[in-house]
């Protein structure tokens, strides 16, 4: 089997690759580049562990094939932060309380990026529908959805 | 580190043409492939153990593949691989055909929302699939192609069972084709799930409802997902509808006629009498939201 070579923009940069043809897109991310941020909980699509934003748009990078990502623009959780700085998601995330393991958190956080890049001013109900499609087993929800409307209302503020 | 996916016995391969003609040439030329769209249900499947084709043919890069819109004569076009966000998008397909709307944004999440497309929604061939049974109240057809050449079919012929379709070796579907409705007609799409977001159809009912100027039923039809191996037909519940107005007794009638149309499964999501009874209930609400769209839409071209 002939590994295939991918060009693509990750977290800014320029980024190559070789990876499997059926290889997802999820374990290139990890295993070929290192970028262990995206997590794989279910594998199916159902969890969100491993959101990406993939062409400006929330993906499952579990269901992507790591060949598709030629020339396509991608945003992982580790390209939130700048430098030692957090994300505000991040920052409000951390204040307050939204996590525990921590497994689920960087598809949450992806996940909340892709709702305030197309809603910077969601509902409390917007936010719980954005997050539908990711799955936390600690702490229950409402700290995760007051994190991310707090973080909403810096944004503006700061924008 | 052991990739899960080094099990196969076979080489494979990954391409992604840019033309319909160029998937044509692909497929004709491998013995064993298979092409993707958002294959947010096949992916899965894969990992699950099932077998790898020789040929994966991505037709996301194909640009008439990701297209909507509509021609001179008020036909829609929906791409085969356009998402579902992109259909949910679309205020001139909402105003058309706003059960095909809410059918389409009621898959998955937001993540699958952007990957699922609804010509995959119909060749995965899931009993619970949501968007056929509007598809099909709205006349849908499928345009497949090959190297053989070009078919158009209705959408109600082209799933045969779970998991099962019409499709011939080396075809594969380019788009969905909808006439605009006519005047005074509206369409609605109703699920029922355990919870609010990302589950499987327990029930889905669609409707699509043409009045006349004095609220009459001039033509129904109603199509019920996930109660039998595939979409069911509900020709008692349109025959008591049409020549009628849409009341307490029509809905009744429409009731009692959907719920005995199923032939469906127990299984975790629901049992046998529940699925028929939320079948009934569903699809006289369908009827009832169709109805009201259809009086809505008064004599005006959508």
């Amino acid at each position: 089997m002939s590994r295939i070579q991918v060009t693509c923009t990750i977290n800014g940069d320029e980024t190559e690759f070789l990876c499997d043809p059926d290889q997802s897109l999820l374990d290139a991310l990890r295993d070929e580049l290192l970028l262990t941020g995206a997590k794989e909980g279910c594998g199916t699509g159902d969890c969100g562990a491993c959101s990406i934003i993939f062409d400006g748009k929330l993906n499952c990078s579990c269901l992507i094939f790591a060949p598709e990502a030629e020339g396509r623009t991608i945003t992982t959780v580790e390209g939130l932060a700048i430098g030692s700085e957090l994300h505000p998601l991040q920052q409000c995330f951390l204040e307050g309380a939204a996590l525990q393991c921590g497994v689920c958190t960087p598809g949450f956080l992806i996940a909340a990026k892709a709702l305030l890049d197309e809603n910077p001013d969601p509902t409390e109900t917007e936010v719980r529908y954005g997050l539908a499609g990711n799955l936390c087993r600690c702490t229950g929800y409402d700290k995760i959805v007051s994190s991310v409307l707090e973080a909403a209302s810096q944004l503006r503020e700061s924008a | 580190m052991m990739p899960r996916h080094g099990r196969k016995n076979h080489l494979v391969n990954y391409v992604a043409p840019t033309s319909v003609e160029e998937a044509v040439e692909l497929l004709s030329s491998a013995a064993d492939s298979r092409v993707l769209a958002g294959a947010t249900d096949w992916i899965p499947q894969l990992r699950a153990g099932r077998p790898e084709p020789e040929l994966l043919v991505d037709l996301k890069r194909i640009p008439r593949l990701l297209e909507i819109g509509r021609d001179g004569d008020g036909t829609w076009t929906i791409g085969a691989a356009a998402p579902a966000a992109a259909v949910v998008a679309n205020e001139g397909l909402r105003a058309a055909f706003p059960g095909l709307t809410e059918a389409s944004s009621l898959i998955g999440s937001d993540q699958i929302q952007n990957r699922a497309s609804l010509g995959g929604n119909l060749c995965n061939a899931s009993p619970a699939a949501d968007t056929v049974p509007s598809m099909i109240v709205n006349e849908g057809r499928a345009v497949f192609t090959s190297s053989g050449g070009t078919r158009v079919v209705p959408v109600a012929e082209v799933v045969t069972g779970p998991g099962s379709t019409s499709l011939q070796p080396g075809e594969f579907l380019v788009e969905l084709l909808f006439d605009s409705p006519p005047a005074r007609t509206g369409d609605a799409y109703l699920r029922f799930i355990p919870r609010t977001e990302m589950d499987i159809a327990v029930v889905g009912a669609a409707a699509r409802i043409s009045v006349d100027e004095n609220g009459v039923c001039t033509a129904a039809t109603i199509a019920l997902g996930a109660v039998a191996p595939t979409v069911v037909r509900v020709p008692a519940a349109e025959e008591a509808l049409v020549g009628s107005p849409i009341n307490d007794d029509t809905l009744a009638s429409v009731e009692s006629a959907a719920s005995e149309a199923c032939n469906p499964i127990d299984d975790k999501r629901g049992t046998i009498a529940f699925r028929r009874q939320v079948a009934g209930v569903l699809a006289k609400r369908a009827v009832l939201l169709a109805a009201q769209r259809a009086q809505q839409r008064d004599g005006g071209q959508a």
